[in-house]
């Protein structure tokens, strides 16, 4: 069984009558059990819990702190090529966009790498449009083979990839995989990716279990918050990570909760996710994912990420480009997305600090 | 030195072990390993950084301590050999606690790899203590293998559960002829006391101290009731009555 056969079961599942259903013995109830069903998430996510933020923040700072201690893990993104063959409606880098186009030579690549780790970051992640053709596995392997001289673990959030595909570039030197699905309501996603490889949903959605077959080590999944109401993405996100949670039990999982951000194109997210929305989210997943990391990258303000920790929150990634070329070439793209912190890796671990949290650089080294 | 603890030949002046994660900062877990007294120190290796001069958790660990590397993100038997392996080039020396984990929601000890691992790492001069759960055959085996002490889970890591796992830690202590160290999921001084009392050698813990409101202190309380759960087995305590001794004895009449 894969997790479209458990995104299946809840086609006929009336969202809108259990939310009404929803009350606040309910959501005591949920609070105050040592381990939620998906219901009991589903609960928590409801509106009917905002009144009870404040005991859900307690609670997963709690958690959060027994499982993970004062301490936040930090990465930075490395944006190899902005080449993509998809026309994702709310992206950036998508195909029919009349943006500058790159993809960073192999000295390009280490310059880029030169600057970022000179910041004191140590584990990177790598990222690219969806383009077979311009960046294939051939030129990623290549590249993770040059990282790993420089860092101590190395991700990709890259197109999804064939298992054996995945098991090449962990034998090079990936331990990580971030990959979002973007929203789990297929009839969404379908409008949204009209066209391009990324309109196979399925096959998108299978990719963590073939890199988990692959041992990868570590996996971030997340939807792309503001694409569908946020309460059912959080809730499909958490049934996802305690699908994956189960059947790879060593894989060492986290969820990241990315809010839409806005890009060249002027798509408009059809829901908006305010802060306290944000912090639902984060800490009822918290509570169902008590021992996953929780991931915040710098779409969200300093001073909103400054608030987050303690809250739940156990990465974030800091001083973050996302053009291509965008630490120290001359000639960059434009980003992805607007980056809200623009906190240098220095800013970012004083933050950090000063919240009474050790930053860290490094947690992991490639075998 | 009186009743000293002794591990692979060497003397062991604290029956506390500390480990080095989740603090806040570096300095704090500096002060916190210095109030406790911990002789030896555990330190993931996956948080080493030799790149970081200001960084590198290392140069925070005082230097007459037993630097102890444990193999944290291990899932399997080779990837312990492996990170082992590095942690001594890396400076580390030959003590190693082995952690295999393969499963990350209970974060529950492998015990299968680890004595796998245990056989090969004890033959390559690394003094081995492996992480494992209470099992009385398992422990055999790895004294077979030439584990240098035996270092079962109280409860879960980070759990701060205390001795849920007391029957069979009872079990190792009169079995088996090596160093017992209880491991994780001890969540209050009173609880280390208690594994002492009952005989085990030593403690150690990690979350419970650094998830404090004040670590320090809390390192110093550990420290301590680790010292007087040692004197009270020392001791050996009276028995414990399940009755009051009638002060009217039914075989009176016999004197």
């Amino acid at each position: 069984m894969s997790f479209f056969d458990v995104l299946k079961d809840f086609d006929g599942f009336d969202f809108k009558a259990f939310f009404e259903k929803v009350s606040d013995v309910d959501i005591l109830y949920a609070l105050n059990k040592p381990c939620l069903d998906d219901l009991d998430l589903l609960s928590l996510l409801s509106d009917k819990a905002a009144p009870h933020l404040e005991d859900m923040a307690q609670k997963s700072h709690e958690l959060t702190l027994r499982n993970f201690g004062r301490v936040i893990y930090l990465y930075a993104p490395l944006y190899l090529g902005n080449f993509c063959d998809n026309e994702c409606l709310y992206c950036g880098f998508k195909h029919g966009n009349a943006i500058e186009r790159k993809k960073l030579s192999l000295p390009e690549v280490e310059k880029e790498a030169r600057a970022i780790v000179a910041t004191g970051i140590r584990h990177i992640l790598i990222l690219t449009g969806e383009s077979r053709s311009k960046t294939p596995v051939s030129y990623l392997k290549d590249c993770v083979l040059l990282l790993k001289k420089i860092f101590s673990s190395i991700s990709i959030e890259v197109y999804p990839l064939e298992a054996e595909e995945y098991k090449e570039l962990i034998e090079a030197g990936v331990d990580g995989l971030t990959l979002y699905q973007e929203t789990y309501d297929r009839d969404l996603y379908r409008h949204l990716h009209p066209c391009g490889p990324k309109s196979d949903f399925a096959y998108r959605l299978d990719a963590p279990d073939r890199a988990c077959r692959m041992k990868m080590r570590s996996l971030s999944i997340g939807a792309l918050l503001g694409l569908a109401d946020f309460r059912k993405e959080a809730f499909f996100l958490g049934l996802h990570a305690v699908y994956l949670e189960r059947r790879y039990p060593d894989v060492e999982l986290s969820v990241s909760l990315p809010r839409f951000q806005r890009t060249v194109s002027d798509f408009l997210p059809a829901f908006s996710v305010g802060d306290a929305d944000l912090v639902q989210i984060m800490t009822a997943l918290r509570l169902f994912l008590p021992r996953a990391g929780i991931n915040i990258s710098t779409r969200e303000s300093r001073a909103l990420r400054s608030d987050l920790v303690g809250l739940g929150v156990t990465r974030m990634s800091a001083g973050s480009k996302t053009e291509v070329g965008g630490y120290c070439l001359d000639e960059k793209t434009q980003g992805q997305f607007e980056v809200a912190d623009k906190s240098g890796v220095g800013e970012v671990k004083k933050m950090i600090c000063d919240k009474g949290y050790q930053p860290v650089l490094k947690d992991w080294q490639t075998l | 030195m009186e009743d000293a603890l002794i591990i692979a030949g060497k003397t062991i002046k604290s029956r506390f072990l500390l480990g080095t994660g989740k603090f806040s900062s570096y300095a704090l877990m500096k002060e916190a390993i210095e109030a406790s007294g911990a002789h030896i120190v555990t330190v993931a290796l996956r948080r080493v950084d030799k790149e970081s001069k200001s960084e590198d958790i290392l140069s925070f660990i005082p230097r007459d301590r037993i630097l102890m590397a444990n193999t944290s993100g291990a899932r399997n038997a080779d990837e312990a050999i492996r990170i082992a392996r590095l942690a001594r080039a890396a400076g580390c020396g030959e003590w190693v606690k082995i952690e295999v984990i393969s499963d990350n929601k209970f974060l529950l000890p492998d015990n299968a790899e680890t004595i796998k691992a245990t056989e090969v790492l004890a033959k390559e001069g690394f003094i081995v203590m492996p992480y494992v759960n209470p099992d009385l055959m398992d422990a055999r085996r790895l004294k077979d293998a030439g584990a240098a002490s035996i270092m079962p889970l109280g409860s879960p890591i980070g759990s701060n559960k205390g001795l849920r796992t007391k029957e069979l830690l009872s079990i190792l202590v009169e079995e088996i002829d090596l160093p017992i160290i209880v491991d994780a999921g001890l969540g209050r001084p009173s609880e280390a006391a208690e594994a002492m009392e009952m005989g085990c050698d030593a403690v150690l813990v990690n979350t419970a101290v650094a998830a404090a409101d004040d670590p320090v202190l809390m390192a110093r309380a550990f420290a301590l009731a680790v010292e007087a759960g040692r004197y009270a087995w020392r001791a050996k305590p009276a028995l414990v009555n399940k009755y009051a001794k009638a002060s009217s004895p039914l075989t009176g009449f016999l004197r």
